[in-house]
């Protein structure tokens, strides 16, 4: 990260809308880490065909980093309206333990009628787990972090209740499809997830929507005042984010063929919340950027993939992890940039102030 | 008591608000602990050996080091915040211990200071930049939860089981009374530090500040309260918690493992809810969250002896408790707008 600054100078130059962009830090990141990866694999950034499929690190990357950006989506949305949520991990794990519980128990496991049943069953539960966290957040007044921390709770018993206690296997090609499937020789979870992320940017952004939610995120009062209805959208935004979390679960089952209901879409919870403020989405609320969340969970499974392939022991990424959370909410908070740039300015004065970057990060929003 | 009538005029929106509101903080404890009894009642009724002191007494060997989390917790609840690290801070801890202890062979009595201070000192860290830049807690917690669970890994990915006499002299000694009833030491060291929490909180300066602090930040502000060294001493003190009951988990499990404690800061968040801590902070009291962590032990041990219940039921059963005290909560505090 100490090499970030003296990088941000270099492109600077090229014009001061693109440095004041807001997707401009985690581009660098991500391009910084896919770089160094190519420091140390040279064939890092080289796609074959193998049998009309695409093969190769990136579409790793692309593929692994599809269940992580779906949760990310969801979560982007909540955060957005100054709210979190906890119970996604939980939500992964029940979704791909119903879907393969009901397939498995299926007369026909093999047949396209079978998993679309068991992908509805796993999406109309994830719908009413979604209801009742927004019931907790909207009708009760309870506070996010809470309400969802019950679901995330209880959520792993239901997935073990539902998987009892086992990891169940399932051998259906119609499912296999969801996370391991190839379509157009493009991963099929990759398509899916673009498609998801399309469709919430065109609704949220072609819409009322998405500047509605930013609004009862960036100032609770006010927006009632205005006569915006902020139940009714804390509730949408809950259940869109169990929604995700569920396809995500339905992704991650899919591509190992099983559902583990204790391991499955653990701590993806805390991967989605970096990768959402990774992406520059503030958690105080009332700003989010899905182009900014793609990015972060990129950034974030590549960061993974790295530790793996650099043979570090896995588990250290969350050292990893734990620095860039700190980096970036040190540089988010306003605080800390005044305390800072207060410093810088006797230097260069009128560069980075974040007086100067705020109108302008209004006005390239994604 | 008097102030009780003041709140009067709402009292068909509000069930509890009638009740005065000393009394009404106090609901969530005494349901508390009237559940505690009905589950023991209950459990005497159905299971064969259930009523003994020895299984009251277990309850607190199997759960001493969770009070001493859960106590650290309290205080950084009360003040309104949450620390998510202290799970992970455990199972440093235990990591630390076990591998100065076995690979380095360091007496037990230089290790333990020191992983304590490691615990307060990173509390101290994650209080500090928590009220330096004005972060929300979780997130610097959180992050605080990553570093500590990383760092267990490059210390060991295996568990490091202890074999050194004197972790282990003091992890079977057994303290007899009465009956032929006994505790474990930690039990003790759980129970002594439960008593200090109680006084401090209850019959000192800092935790009156820890109260108001929880209250109303900015009143506390233009009280002239010290908010700031307030709020960084309780992440020390929840640090110092975590680090020793990190310590007491070692002497329980005499291993040291870097998937220790999995989940354990939503049992401290829980104990202390079902406590009858407000989440908002300001109000509870940290011998709630010793009944608190007395019942999750409780529904342990009756599904243990039910035996046909698996292990997962005591998740959904925390997760259903968790849920009624919460929404107790808000029923007896009003509609407050939800402050994050």
């Amino acid at each position: 990260m100490t090499t970030q600054p003296a990088k941000s100078e270099a492109v600077g130059g090229i014009g001061r809308r693109l440095a004041g962009h807001r997707l401009l830090w985690p581009a660098l990141i991500l391009l910084a880490l896919l770089l160094g990866n190519l420091a140390f694999h040279h064939d890092f950034f080289s796609v074959r065909v193998r049998d009309g499929h695409l093969y190769g690190s990136l579409i790793d990357i692309l593929q692994f980093g599809a269940p992580l950006t779906l949760v990310a989506l969801g979560m982007t949305l909540v955060i957005a309206t100054r709210g979190i949520d906890l119970s996604v991990g939980s939500t992964v794990a029940i979704a791909g333990a119903l879907a393969c519980g009901h397939i498995s128990t299926a007369a026909h496991p093999g047949s396209v009628a079978t998993m679309l049943t068991a992908v509805a069953l796993a999406l109309g539960v994830a719908l009413v787990l979604g209801l009742a966290n927004g019931f907790l957040v909207s009708g009760l007044g309870v506070q996010p972090i809470v309400a969802t921390l019950i679901l995330m709770v209880a959520g792993r018993g239901v997935a073990q209740l539902i998987t009892g206690g086992q990891i169940v296997t399932v051998t259906s090609a119609p499912y296999k499809m969801i996370g391991g499937g190839y379509w157009l020789t493009f991963p099929f979870a990759v398509l899916l997830a673009t498609a998801l992320v399309a469709f919430t940017g065109f609704v949220t952004r072609r819409s009322a929507l998405g500047m509605l939610i930013e609004s009862v995120g960036g100032n609770p009062s006010a927006s009632r005042l205005v006569g915006i209805r902020a139940g009714g959208l804390l509730a949408l935004v809950y259940v869109f984010s169990a929604l995700c979390a569920a396809v995500a679960g339905l992704m991650i089952s899919s591509n190992v063929s099983s559902a583990d209901g204790n391991n499955a879409g653990l701590w993806i919870e805390l991967d989605a919340i970096l990768a959402v403020v990774v992406g520059g989405t503030a958690l105080t609320g009332g700003r989010f950027s899905l182009g900014g969340t793609v990015l972060g969970a990129l950034i974030i499974q590549t960061l993974s993939t790295t530790v793996y392939s650099l043979g570090v022991p896995p588990e250290t990424t969350l050292v990893f992890k734990a620095f860039v959370v700190i980096v970036v909410c040190l540089v988010q908070s306003p605080v800390f940039r005044a305390k800072v740039l207060r410093r810088r300015r006797t230097t260069t004065p009128r560069s980075h102030t974040t007086a100067g970057t705020a109108p302008q990060q209004q006005e390239v929003r994604a | 008591m008097s102030t009780g009538t003041a709140s009067a005029a709402a009292g068909l929106t509000r069930p509890f608000a009638t009740v005065s509101p000393r009394t009404r903080t106090r609901i969530p404890l005494i349901v508390t602990a009237v559940l505690l009894l009905v589950m023991f009642g209950v459990g005497s009724v159905r299971y064969e050996g259930f009523l003994s002191a020895q299984v009251v007494l277990n309850l607190l060997i199997d759960n001493g080091f969770l009070l001493v989390v859960a106590v650290g917790a309290t205080f950084v609840i009360l003040t309104g915040g949450i620390d998510l690290s202290v799970g992970s801070m455990v199972a440093l801890s235990t990591t630390l211990t076990a591998w100065l202890v076995e690979s380095h062979g360091w007496p037990l009595a230089a290790v333990i200071p020191l992983v304590l201070l490691v615990g307060a000192a990173s509390g101290t860290l994650m209080g500090w930049i928590i009220h330096t830049f004005e972060i929300q807690p979780f997130i610097v917690t959180l992050a605080g939860m990553f570093l500590a669970r990383g760092l267990c890994y490059t210390i060991s990915t295996e568990s490091i089981t202890i074999s050194d006499p004197t972790t282990a002299g003091i992890a079977q000694t057994r303290l007899y009374g009465p009956g032929g009833l006994f505790v474990s030491i930690p039990v003790v060291i759980a129970l002594a530090v439960l008593v200090t929490a109680f006084v401090v909180l209850h019959h000192t300066r800092f935790g009156r500040n820890v109260y108001a602090l929880g209250g109303n930040e900015s009143s506390a502000r233009l009280m002239g309260l010290p908010v700031g060294s307030t709020k960084i001493a309780v992440y020390a003190v929840s640090g110092l918690c975590s680090a020793l009951g990190g310590v007491l988990l070692t002497f329980y499990m005499l291993s040291g493992y870097a998937l220790h404690a999995m989940g354990m800061e939503l049992d401290a968040i829980a104990a202390t809810v079902i406590g009858g801590t407000l989440l908002t902070g300001g109000s509870g009291f940290v011998l709630g969250t010793a009944l608190g962590v007395l019942v999750l032990g409780m529904i342990q041990t009756v599904v243990n002896f039910q035996g046909t219940l698996s292990s997962w039921w005591t998740r959904i059963v925390i997760g259903a408790l968790l849920l009624v005290f919460i929404v107790l909560q808000r029923l007896m505090s009003g509609r407050r707008p939800a402050a994050d």
